[in-house]
């Protein structure tokens, strides 16, 4: 069976959907990353859809429910890379994904989640160098 | 003027995986009648929300693909045709946020608007047969 990776990058997951999505892959991913982001903790969700010629109104709802079940487990969710092509469709359609960030490219995304939960990481990345200082 | 059809192609859509397969053979041919880019997009959005109906509602069906020409311009038409249950209003299931699912009920009106022409008819009992058109410069 087809399965989408999810990378852990520190505080963040990092997806890349490489493949068309057909609803069920669509689904799995859903509950795969919100379970992820429960059981790493992470901050930070990063979605890449450069790959991507297509998203529907399927599509478009599950990365609108990625986006609110992270933001309840206080993760904020980047979409990335979308292609023009679908970004004009996608408002054609009628799915302006209100309420999901996105970012032009995979760095700009990293830097928005940086932003927003900015202030806690640092804290915690002041932390780790103090513990490497006292090694 | 008329449309005329230059190559069909009649493909069964049963299950899941067979949108992708679906999806790229429309532009495939898509691609052959040089369509651009975000005119391919759109008609094979299209498409797919109006497979995803037939899965969904009308328990699988058929879709026909073909080249049409009318004058110079050329364009792609695709005609979905289940035997499910029907749309008994019709008028409703155009209306965006309608849904009988738990969908957003984007799929009809949402291919309404991203195809040159659309056209839909159902009985309840017998089954639904929608046809969108993209002209490859529509």
């Amino acid at each position: 069976m087809d399965k989408i990776p999810i990378l852990r990058m520190g505080n963040f997951l990092l997806v890349t959907i490489q493949v068309d999505l057909y609803d069920r892959l669509a689904l799995d991913l859903e509950a795969d990353l919100v379970q992820m982001v429960n059981k790493t903790s992470s901050r930070g969700v990063l979605i890449d859809i450069s790959a991507v010629s297509i998203v529907d109104s399927f599509m478009g709802r599950i990365i609108g429910n990625i986006a609110s079940m992270s933001k309840i487990l206080d993760a904020e969710t980047v979409v990335v890379g979308m292609q023009p092509a679908v970004a004009i469709t996608l408002i054609e359609l009628g799915l302006p994904l209100k309420g999901v960030h996105t970012a032009l490219n995979v760095e700009r995304g990293m830097n928005l989640l940086k932003s927003m939960i900015g202030s806690d990481i640092q804290d915690e990345e002041e932390n780790q160098d103090d513990d490497t200082f006292s090694e | 003027m008329m449309i005329l059809s230059l190559s069909k192609d009649n493909i069964q859509v049963q299950k899941e995986q067979d949108v992708v397969l679906l999806r790229n053979r429309v532009r495939e041919v898509a691609v052959k009648i040089k369509m651009g880019l975000v005119n391919q997009t759109k008609l094979i959005t299209a498409a797919s929300e109006l497979l995803r109906n037939m899965l969904r509602y009308g328990g699988g069906g058929e879709c026909l693909i073909e080249v049409v020409t009318r004058g110079r311009d050329n364009g792609v038409r695709l005609t979905f045709k289940d035997k499910g249950p029907g749309i008994p209003d019709i008028a409703a299931a155009m209306k965006d946020g309608f849904s009988t699912g738990k969908s957003l009920g984007l799929g009809l009106p949402g291919a309404k608007r991203l195809s040159n022409e659309f056209d839909i008819k159902s009985k309840p009992g017998e089954g639904t047969v929608v046809m969108i058109l993209k002209w490859a410069n529509g």
